[in-house]
């Protein structure tokens, strides 16, 4: 499968089944576009036959000369012969393998504290209850989690553990103390953890950023952009805004950090379509890594994303894209989360084809015990896995997401971008559709556009 | 080549034999938490 497409002067080639990137000329752009659409399963051998030369000459003859062609084809067929185009799909036979595989425990969001501080307008936890009650989590049942976590674990050594809410740090000292156990039990047990917390900032002081850089991985800091956006959306309960509170705040904890393992990260809805000002004024205030998400809300939400609004997030990725070029050219470049893609050395075929391990691999536990197949399914009770006493005591549901990958999605198996997405968030499949093996339209065409501007900007960086 | 720039060298399908150590992070753990993106994740074999 090959994907080409022309982005920022770009002539880009996608080699979808070895992942090889190419950028061409405008001529090579066109001979490969030609031969793609005769749907063949070309060799470097076959791409040699006369005919083939012949074919193109008919078809491009027009525009460029014989000589012309018979070179880009040269290429074309190199290219071919060393496996970085036209490159067959050799992972169906991988399928029952990914299907059957014994998966393990590695990694759970426990929501440590199902309230918050904040009454963010777009929370698909319903400011931090989950569809249920106000609670929060108790040092015995996060015991249990990363006990359940350790005897799930089999071989696997690296343990990621994220204080996930509601907002965390309003249950901070049963934080604290489960690290604490877990930096004890990681002995024991020759696991290493790795925490992580996602944070609204509000609690944040000296002694917590102290903790957090001293413990933490990687933190969440949750912030929309500018001020009108931010406090649009993420008000307090008595509807003020929240940003002048954490703006300082998380831009002291990001220093603190020297920059790196954070996230500063926000949601665009269609009420600032034209998020990329929110990017950029993230950087104005000096943060380095960040992420601005769509909303995922129904249709019926007066912020949600539509199909109408995709044209204008279309561009502005676009615009995006091309400002973070020349201000990675000018020295003040920042990261992106979603343009970010690692060509060289991102995760192996495997990894792409069993997706982002909800339901098998990551487990939500809520502040009572019980276990979800993830933090988007939590309070749904028909995905209620089992609890921290008695373990999953519902497996069907693992087999179903285990069963789950880009090949047995109709949507997914002709997709460009099915190993960066690996198949999308099952979450949004199921709020859209009813069920984990399809896909949310609307986050694959974004995915897709960002992936695009992700490689074009390799591109112009190279 | 003379029409081609290419940007890698490592290929999806050369992790195939060695792949699935399962070590590396979840894709939901690090920023998103609401989509999901597994592209960017770094292999945990080579960091």
């Amino acid at each position: 499968m090959i994907h080409q497409y022309k982005s920022n002067g770009y002539n880009i080639v996608l080699d979808v089944n070895s992942g090889a990137v190419h950028v061409v000329d405008g001529l090579c752009y066109d001979v490969i576009s030609c031969l793609n659409r005769q749907n063949r399963d070309y060799t470097a051998e076959t791409l040699k036959e006369p005919s083939v030369l012949e074919f193109l000459e008919q078809e491009l003859g027009g525009a460029y000369i014989v000589s012309e062609l018979k070179e880009a084809l040269e290429d074309v067929a190199e290219l071919t012969g060393a496996g970085k185009l036209f490159t067959p799909d050799c992972y169906a036979c991988l399928l029952d393998e990914v299907k059957e595989r014994k998966t393990v425990v590695k990694a759970l969001c426990l929501h440590i504290a199902h309230d918050c501080n904040l009454a963010c307008r777009y929370c698909f936890a319903e400011e931090g209850e989950y569809h249920g009650r106000r609670a929060l989590m108790s040092y015995e049942v996060g015991k249990k989690a990363l006990d359940f976590l350790i005897a799930n674990s089999g071989k696997r050594r690296n343990l990621e553990v994220d204080f996930f809410g509601g907002e965390p740090l309003l249950n901070w000292q049963v934080v604290k103390d489960l690290v604490a156990y877990g930096r004890e039990q990681e002995k024991v047990h020759d696991k290493h953890f790795r925490f992580t917390v996602t944070t609204n900032g509000v609690l944040l002081d000296d002694d917590i950023q102290e903790f957090i850089n001293r413990e933490m991985d990687n933190v969440v800091l949750s912030l929309d952009g500018r001020r009108k956006v931010n406090d649009r959306m993420r008000p307090f309960r008595n509807g003020s805004g929240s940003y002048d509170l954490i703006v300082p705040k998380f831009q002291k904890l990001a220093e603190s950090r020297g920059q790196e393992r954070y996230y500063v990260r926000g949601t665009f809805t269609r009420e600032n379509l034209d998020f990329s000002e929110d990017i950029l004024h993230f950087a104005e205030l000096g943060f380095k890594q960040m992420s601005i998400e769509p909303v995922v809300g129904d249709e019926t939400d007066p912020y949600a994303i539509r199909g109408e609004d995709l044209p204008a997030i279309m561009e502005e990725y676009d615009k995006l894209a091309k400002i973070m070029i020349e201000r990675e050219k000018s020295g003040k470049g920042f990261h992106f989360f979603h343009f970010m893609i690692d060509l060289e050395g991102g995760p192996c075929v495997a990894k792409r084809l069993s997706g982002c391990g909800s339901g098998t691999e990551y487990l939500a536990v809520t502040p009572w015990g019980d276990l979800y197949p993830c933090h988007q399914f939590v309070g749904q009770e028909q995905f209620l896995m089992g609890d921290v006493d008695d373990g999953i005591v519902r497996p069907e549901i693992a087999d179903e997401f285990r069963s789950c990958n880009v090949y047995t999605k109709e949507k997914c198996r002709n997709c460009f971008a099915k190993f960066y997405c690996s198949g999308g968030c099952m979450a949004n499949a199921y709020n859209f559709h009813g069920t984990i093996h399809d896909a949310y339209d609307i986050g694959c065409e974004m995915q897709r556009k960002r992936v695009e501007c992700a490689i074009m900007i390799k591109a112009a960086l190279s | 080549m003379k029409h081609v720039k290419t940007l890698n060298t490592q290929t999806l399908n050369n992790t195939v034999k060695k792949g699935g150590c399962g070590e590396c992070q979840t894709s939901c753990q690090s920023a998103c938490k609401t989509s999901c993106t597994v592209g960017n994740q770094t292999c945990e074999q080579k960091k």
